[in-house]
């Protein structure tokens, strides 16, 4: 196997285009908290609200933190599923204009 | 853990942050900052973000277009090395009645006296500066290109690491379940982690600063109100300001990393702790935004989500000392405009609190005014 080049990146969060490497300086900073790389990374804040992103973040914190993975906290998980178009959603109830 | 401080601020919101850096930046020593769960885990990291120097009543347009003022240099006044993503891409205010045309004009007065550079649009002209607004119904805008919109988590983060530079200490996931006082005076507080020691307390947990203050017998007029915001999958640039319509009670803006944020006020809400979304909020939501702005249509709702607004009887914060308790102080009941003021609020506060001469006048906020009757209204609120 070639040995992986130091510019390479992995990207860990595909919708919102984090590496790993970039998770990495951030847990290296002191943030260890699923919470806090959420609001300052954006990781898990596309539109696959973390379906990818956060079983690997889990790990690597784990890992960071010498933790469980079942003791790390994981963030809030939020509607709707899946995207859905405002249009569809304004479809959906009765609509008085103007009001 | 400490257990003694000479300040402790309760609550890691933006606001608590900002007491914190402006405190230690004046010089003071031995500053705990403590936050139940994680920084923004509180109004903060769940409201809109926009800044607006558009308001009804002088005081408040001065504390914007100062905190304005500070926005524009945060990262280099606090040395971040990130962004704090402030964008000012304008607040486009709409009028739907002759009563807001009226106001809307009082406003713009008073603002022209403070040189707030906001003016009066007309439909065609609201229409240039949003191409795909619906005019239907609408008698007019106010506009004022120099407002916006910050990132509400990297606003906070700046603060708090400055505040850290400075010899801070910020504790997270530490929740104050009570506070100390005897004989009139602020002693301490108690967390689930132990007693500090204290004679200053300041107290910004938004909503939950009522059942903390309650604690040492003290009733604050502040209650919780849910307000429900959603954002969409991000898009290529295509809305600059925020549109606002105070007859709708929405917000829509594109944030920079290009998403859409919207939100919408519901005055019926129950008075209590609700952070659940609820799909009623999503087809209202998503009805009236694309009544406005039609091409919102195609756009995806990723993601809602609710914070609670910290609502006090004329929508104004509480600022300054608590009278009868020696060393308590409040920050608190900012009924959903604090993100905004966040940055001139810091200052004033450290200023009262360490008995220097305030920048601006803070005594319209204090606490006795509802004792007194004396409410002060500000007829621009969403």
């Amino acid at each position: 196997m070639s040995q992986k080049d130091e510019n390479d990146v992995t990207i860990l969060c595909r919708c919102e285009d984090i590496t790993i490497e970039e998770v990495r300086s951030y847990i290296q900073r002191g943030i260890t908290d699923l919470e806090q790389l959420k609001r300052l990374l954006r990781v898990g804040m596309g539109p696959c609200q973390g379906r990818t992103c956060t079983p690997l973040l889990v790990n690597e914190l784990a890992r960071a933190t010498g933790q469980e993975i079942k003791r790390i906290h994981l963030t809030v998980f939020r509607q709707p599923t899946t995207p859905v178009k405002l249009g569809v959603l304004a479809g959906g109830t009765d609509h008085e204009e103007n009001s | 853990m400490k257990k003694t401080a000479d300040y402790v601020v309760i609550g890691g919101g933006v606001i608590g942050c900002s007491i914190a850096y402006h405190l230690a930046q004046k010089g003071a020593k031995n500053i705990a900052l403590i936050e139940k769960k994680y920084l923004t885990s509180g109004a903060t990291g769940r409201c809109g973000a926009g800044v607006r120097m558009q308001f009804g009543t002088e005081t408040n347009c001065l504390l914007a277009k100062h905190s304005v003022e500070l926005f524009e240099n945060l990262e280099e006044e606090l040395s971040y090395d990130g962004s704090i993503e402030f964008k000012q891409g304008g607040y486009l205010l709409l009028a739907y009645t002759e009563k807001m045309v009226e106001q809307f004009h009082k406003n713009l007065g008073i603002q022209h006296q403070l040189g707030i550079p906001s003016s009066w649009v007309t439909p065609e002209e609201a229409k240039e500066i949003v191409p795909y607004l619906n005019t239907q119904g609408l008698l007019g805008a106010t506009f004022c290109p120099k407002d916006g919109h910050c990132n509400p988590f990297k606003t906070t983060d700046a603060y708090a690491k400055a505040a850290q530079k400075l010899g801070v200490e910020i504790m997270t996931y530490t929740e104050v379940t009570e506070l100390l006082a005897q004989e009139g005076r602020i002693k301490g507080v108690r967390t689930r982690e132990g007693i500090i020691e204290t004679p200053v307390v300041i107290l910004c947990a938004g909503s939950y600063s009522r059942d903390l203050a309650a604690t040492i017998g003290i009733e604050l007029p502040i209650t919780p109100e849910r307000h429900q915001i959603l954002v969409t999958e991000p898009v290529e640039k295509m809305q600059e300001p925020m549109v606002m319509s105070f007859y709708h009670g929405l917000y829509c803006q594109q944030v920079p990393h290009g998403g859409f944020v919207m939100g919408l006020g519901d005055p019926n809400e129950p008075k209590e702790y609700n952070y659940n979304g609820s799909w009623q909020f999503l087809h209202e939501m998503a009805a009236k935004a694309t009544f406005i702005l039609p091409p919102l249509a195609n756009l995806r709702v990723v993601r809602q989500w609710a914070g609670l607004y910290d609502l006090t009887p004329d929508r104004q914060q509480i600022l300054g000392s608590v009278p009868g308790c020696e060393g308590f102080h409040l920050a608190a009941g900012f009924s959903g405009h604090g993100f905004m003021i966040a940055p001139m609020t810091g200052k004033l506060m450290a200023e009262h609190i360490l008995g220097e001469p305030t920048s601006l006048p803070i005594q319209m906020f204090d606490f006795s005014r509802f004792e007194r009757g004396d409410l002060f209204i500000e007829p621009s609120v969403v």
